[in-house]
């Protein structure tokens, strides 16, 4: 789970590190009476998951009262696109914060190397740019040093990080405990990746964190009450109900609904269906075991997409019965009316009973498919083209 | 031979007074592995269907001369279990359970490291040698014994493709699920290493997907040190950057871990990648077939 900026500002300010003070806003009026109380200069800075913000236009500083609202209203609303093409976020907050007095822009991060399996700290000189294309350009500049998991991470250690990275001498003791910070942020809330972007010395020689971007380990959300908040708004309306359901559901593009058993199953459907030429308007994981009130719900969320042309189950039964599948399958089509064709291929535990129970029910509108390739083909050719 | 697991297994299942625990590990016990006992604290003293039920692991192989520890327990519970079993002496831990936060298990991962015991999973199927041993919830009707051996990040996927080519009418000497998580115990080296010494394998399938760089490491470990053919399938390649598709660990960062660079550095290496679970089947089979 990604956490906002400001949120992740306020995980920071709990543990000890330097952020600027500042206040969220839903709207230009909100925005403008948090500038006039914050004073000016102040940054208005749009709230979204996505990297880049600076260049789309989501991030300005406002000398008055006159700005702040021509900025808020251009932010607050707008569309912002990141720098891989994800999106386009929407911006449904800003966050409104002093201006800083900028002497040097550093770069620090803590992140969970999978493959290490350790914590791995990084920092630079080069901040306040994108981290990587200094990191291709230029790769002594950043300097990465793994985290000893089966000791402390000292101020000690820090320390020979950042003045590895090159940091100013004056500013290398706080930076060194800034960093010992964030490893603890990383600890104590279960945060797998903890960047901050810039890093900045301001002109009185404090150290403090200008931005965060923060992942929380969606799997520990059970012991940090207040993320686990968070993480119950979604802003997508499918993604809520599935998770209202209980469903493993990612909205994608496309027009063709997808179900599938198993994560690397749906991901290999999802694959083959863009092959045949489709494009997937979303990634459901019916899990393992499934029963036919799953299947229901499952619907449910596929259908609620008004782009989906047509839908493709895609089913090997290992734990999950084909007999169950094709009954939630029947039981569905008697409670909700889908309106589009539905591509079913169920094979493995039990398919000739499933393939039975569907061809019995005889239902309008659903194409039977021995194979997963065969089963992609029909469901874009029935789904027809792109939206 | 076969790896892992195999008739030598003595297994001894964390949960097995559980439904799902109960459910498989009887499951096992009925394909023919040797289940010795199961493990629930306070439970000591009762049995499921005849196999006696211990307090602690370290009775389970103390009283049963279990090897072999199976966890099967929910996943706020799951790393202490994991790490009791670690510390038990058993040989080797499988962890099927799913959702164990990734920094319990990073102190785990070093534990059993540091103890020299094998860690299979978390969030893993298990593993199966066809005709020995079965320890997990791998469905074993779809495959049968035979030279190819199996490794894989998902369990449905794997489903598919051992049975296509059971019907092409080969089989495996194993099928190992290493699981899905960002922090597993054991990667795909770890098991291309195994069968790479096991004489029952004659060929490796991988079944990768995206997030990380466990495929990437592999294909640096085949290109050095497997003289066995591996062919390779990657799940993925239209998941969008920054979300999570189904497993925790399958997430593509910025523009790492995604599929076409992990199939780029397969391919580099000389390891031939499917388009899909069919293709990769059939490659599997038509390369055996050169043998």
């Amino acid at each position: 789970m990604d956490l906002l900026e400001y949120q992740g500002k306020q995980l920071f300010a709990k543990h000890g590190i330097a952020v600027p003070s500042g206040e969220v806003a839903d709207t230009v009026d909100e925005a403008v009476a948090a500038a006039e109380k914050i004073g000016y200069p102040c940054a208005i800075k749009a709230q979204v998951l996505i990297g880049g913000r600076g260049k789309a236009g989501g991030i300005k500083i406002a000398k008055d009262a006159g700005e702040a609202r021509e900025y808020a209203d251009a932010i607050v609303g707008m569309d912002i696109v990141g720098p891989h093409g994800e999106g386009p976020f929407r911006v449904d907050q800003v966050w409104i914060e002093g201006g800083s007095d900028i002497a040097e822009e550093y770069y620090a991060s803590v992140i969970l190397d999978r493959g290490e399996k350790k914590l791995l700290a990084m920092v630079s000189a080069k901040g306040g740019m994108d981290i990587e294309a200094v990191a291709a350009e230029d790769p002594d500049a950043l300097v990465k040093r793994h985290i000893d998991p089966t000791r402390e991470f000292t101020v000690a250690d820090a320390r020979a990080i950042v003045a590895d990275a090159g940091l100013a001498e004056d500013a290398l003791d706080a930076a060194a405990e800034v960093l010992v910070k964030l490893a603890t942020v990383a600890a104590e809330e279960d945060a797998n990746l903890i960047e901050v972007n810039p890093l900045i010395v301001t002109a009185d020689r404090d150290v403090v964190a200008l931005d965060a971007k923060v992942t929380i380990d969606g799997n520990a959300l059970f012991r940090h009450q207040e993320l686990a908040e968070i993480a119950d708004t979604v802003d997508d309306p499918q993604e809520q109900m599935a998770k209202e359901k209980g469903l493993t559901y990612v909205k994608l593009d496309g027009n063709v609904g997808i179900l599938a058993n198993g994560a690397g199953l749906c991901m290999s459907t999802l694959d083959v269906v863009a092959q045949a030429g489709g494009a997937p308007a979303n990634f459901l994981d019916a899990g393992g075991g499934s029963k036919a009130e799953a299947i229901v719900n499952a619907l449910e969320v596929i259908k609620s997409d008004a782009k989906v042309t047509a839908i493709l189950f895609n089913i090997f039964g290992g734990i999950t019965r084909c007999d169950e599948i094709a009954k939630g399958i029947v039981t569905a089509s008697g409670q909700i009316d889908l309106g589009v064709p539905l591509v079913v291929r169920l094979d493995g535990t039990n398919s000739e009973e499933g393939l039975r129970i569907l061809a019995e029910a005889d239902l309008p509108n659903l194409h039977q498919e021995k194979t997963m390739l065969d089963a992609a083909r029909r469901v874009v050719e029935l789904a027809g083209g792109a939206s | 031979m076969s790896i892992i697991v195999g008739g030598e297994t003595k297994l001894a299942v964390s949960g097995l007074t559980g439904r799902e625990g109960s459910f498989h590990g009887l499951r096992n016990k009925a394909y023919g592995t040797d289940l010795v006992a199961g493990v629930t604290p306070g439970k000591g003293g009762q049995d499921v269907e005849g196999v006696p039920v211990f307090d602690t692991i370290a009775e389970a192989v103390t009283e049963a001369g279990a090897n072999t520890s199976m966890i099967f327990v929910p996943a706020r519970f799951a790393a202490p279990a994991i790490d009791e079993a670690i510390e038990s002496g058993v040989e080797t831990v499988i962890a099927i359970t799913e959702g164990i936060p990734v920094l319990d298990m990073l102190k785990t991962y070093w534990k059993a490291k540091e103890a020299g015991v094998r860690l299979i999973g978390p969030n893993c199927p298990g593993v199966l040698s066809p005709g020995k041993a079965n320890v997990g919830i791998i469905p074993a009707q779809f495959f049968d014994p035979g030279p190819i051996g199996v490794v894989s990040k998902s369990g449905t996927l794997t489903y598919q493709i051992g049975n296509e080519l059971k019907q092409a009418g080969t089989g495996n000497s194993s099928i190992v699920g290493i699981g899905g998580d960002p922090i597993v115990g054991s990667d795909f080296i770890d098991i291309l290493k195994l069968y790479e010494a096991d004489p029952e394998t004659e060929m490796i399938v991988m079944v990768g997907e995206i997030g990380g760089d466990a495929e990437e490491r592999a294909a640096e470990f085949i290109a050095a040190e497997v003289s066995k053919p591996v062919v390779a399938y990657i799940a993925g390649f239209t998941a969008p950057p920054g979300k999570q598709m189904g497993h925790a660990g399958a997430i593509i960062s910025g523009s790492s871990g995604t599929a076409a660079a992990k199939k780029e550095a397969l391919e580099a290496k000389g390891v031939r990648v499917g388009e899909s679970p069919t293709e990769t089947a059939a490659i599997a089979v038509e390369v055996l077939r050169g043998l």
